[in-house]
């Protein structure tokens, strides 16, 4: 591939995200043989984080982030024409990437999970639909350029640290990075709820299978006779049954407990991106293809109305 | 305030399984429920909300086949006052860019001071709006939950962010925004309502009506296309526990007790 591969680096107080490393493994599952260049929105710090891990680092000396539109601004002026983009798929991600690719007048795919190689000028990508139940193969033509939004976790960091590359201050050739049309005011914190789920040790946790807000006694009988707490997926926050801070995934807490049960929850990438910790993982769910249970430890495929409570009263038999 | 709300006839994933069909080429349709991707119901509730509120009115528009106009008549009783279908065989297949220049050139016609699309669609990739305002050369804001009307100038608009935060942006009008889900209570829609729609005429606008070049848009223009569909393979899986609902019960709790999930 003759064209030139960039990564955004996302980061935060100083330190670059985990993605940084991503992007790097991407880069390579992309062309072995890129020659990948970091482009740091940012400060100093940042940039001597990744150095050792890009060809080349390109700094802009701006405070910008998180104002996208500033930034696709300065991206434009200093990207060349046929550039290969990959960004984090983050919320920032998701602001900036599609307006971008329509101003680079290049190709867009959101969401990546797996590069397979390029034909004819053709890049195949791997993404999800519908909540990962399904997978698709995208062919994505690259020749005139892409931005490619790239799913976090997807790809196993590149810890070699082999690239070595220079810092190189493009902040003069990123134009002005004054803000226009869009004003960044505040970051407003989440409220804190009555239980903190970061801290729990078990999590009976709840998603739209509990079908109604009534039916959601029984998840906290459950709680009660295991001794855990109650959390959720969002579909039960944006119908306000439960307060937000009880919402596992990326919009809402990151949790790490022993043991988590999955009552109801499909298993998106969302919801699955706010469980750390690898806990013993409990999936029941009336649909056998339920991407959950990819991913967890031990599955029952039963209606949680039903199952929940059998579970319940056995469970405060057994103690 | 005048609102254009963009919104999808998709299949209703919490009403069915999605399986491939036999060849890979695309999920199998039959006997799919269909409905209005959630999403974009969040944003016709809001656009409701904020036209009750400050005046103006609410239009849905729709890229999409036949079918597509019962999705138009469902958000118009739940109280757009108006809805477009845009029609045209030239406009399947079409990748995020050819429905972004399908709805620039609608967007064209009519004079609109906000445009709505939902964040995200269980088929999609959450890009048209980001293209449609790009292409419109407005300011965008994605993963909307929170609007302010300011004055008939600009608005305030939150956006989630990781961690349940919020991050707050003054945004001039006119502008694009893409509205995530739990930013309002969607209205329940009855049968009473939409009966009241049913013969409420609907414009349709094909390429031509667009003046919209039909290579541009549609199989023939898209840069980003669907090979095929597959399920993956991840790892092991769960160990699915099998029996009567006693043994699995039984089962279950003493794998639980022995990873300390009972206290």
């Amino acid at each position: 591939m003759a064209q030139q591969v960039f990564a955004y680096i996302a980061h935060k107080e100083g330190t670059a995200d985990d993605t940084a490393l991503e992007l790097v493994a991407a880069a390579k599952k992309l062309d072995p043989n890129a020659s990948v260049t970091a482009i740091v929105f940012g400060p100093d710090a940042v940039c001597n984080d990744v150095a050792a891990s890009y060809n080349e680092v390109w700094k802009i000396g701006t405070d910008a982030y998180p104002n996208a539109e500033v930034i696709r601004k300065a991206l434009v002026n200093i990207l060349p024409a046929d550039a290969i983009l990959l960004v984090p798929h983050d919320t920032f991600g998701m602001d900036l990437a599609p307006g971008l690719s329509v101003k680079l007048d290049s190709a867009f795919v959101a969401d990546a999970v797996d590069f397979e190689g390029i034909e004819d000028g053709k890049l195949k990508v791997v993404r999800q639909e519908y909540s990962g139940m399904v997978s698709t193969h995208v062919l994505c033509d690259i020749s005139n350029g892409a931005v490619i939004n790239v799913r976090p976790g997807a790809f196993q960091p590149d810890e070699s640290k082999s690239a070595g590359g220079q810092v190189t201050d493009k902040t003069g050739d990123a134009g002005d990075l004054g803000e226009t049309t869009r004003r960044f005011l505040e970051i407003v914190e989440a409220e804190a709820g009555d239980v903190d789920i970061t801290k729990s040790e078990i999590l009976i946790s709840v998603g739209r299978g509990i079908e109604d807000e009534d039916n959601l006694e029984i998840i906290s009988e459950l709680a009660e006779a295991m001794g855990g707490d109650v959390s959720c997926s969002r579909p039960i926050v944006d119908a306000k049954w439960l307060e937000k801070s009880r919402q596992v995934g990326t919009s809402g807490q990151t949790v790490k407990p022993k043991v988590y049960m999955a009552l109801g929850i499909s298993g998106s990438f969302q919801h699955m991106g706010g469980i750390k910790g690898a806990p013993f993982m409990v999936a029941v769910n009336k649909n056998p293809k339920a991407p959950i249970f990819q991913v967890a430890d031990v599955g029952v495929v039963a209606d949680i109305l039903e199952f929940v409570p059998e579970l319940s009263e056995k469970v405060g038999e057994a103690k | 305030m005048e609102i254009l709300v963009c919104v999808k006839r998709v299949p209703d994933t919490s009403e069915n399984e999605i399986e491939i069909n036999n060849s890979g080429s695309d999920i199998e349709r039959d006997d799919l429920v269909y409905s209005v991707n959630e999403w974009d119901n969040y944003a016709v509730e809001e656009a409701i909300q904020i036209r009750d509120n400050v005046g103006g009115s609410v239009t849905v528009v729709t890229v999409g086949d036949d079918e597509s106009e019962e999705v138009l008549r469902r958000e118009m009783a739940m109280g757009a006052d108006n809805g477009i279908h845009l029609l045209d065989d030239a406009f399947e297949g079409s990748d995020g860019k050819g429905f972004a220049t399908i709805l620039k050139a609608e967007v064209e016609k009519g004079k609109y001071d906000l445009i709505l699309t939902g964040a995200q669609a269980d088929d999609g990739a959450g890009q048209v709006g980001g293209m449609l305002a790009a292409m419109l050369d407005y300011p965008y804001a994605s993963l909307v939950n929170k609007i302010d009307v300011v004055d008939d100038k600009k608005i305030k608009v939150g956006r989630e962010i990781e961690g349940g935060n919020q991050e707050m942006n003054e945004i001039q009008l006119p502008c694009v925004l893409s509205i995530q889900t739990g930013i309002n209570e969607p209205r329940y829609v009855g049968i009473r309502g939409i009966r009241k729609v049913a013969s409420v005429e609907i414009p349709v606008h094909a390429a031509g009506d667009l003046g919209i070049a039909p290579e541009s848009v549609g199989e023939a223009g898209a840069k980003v296309k669907r090979a095929d569909y597959f399920v993956p393979e991840l790892g092991e899986g769960a160990e699915i526990l099998e029996g009567s609902t006693d043994e699995v019960i039984e089962e279950l709790i003493k794998r639980l007790k022995e990873k300390g999930g009972i206290k």
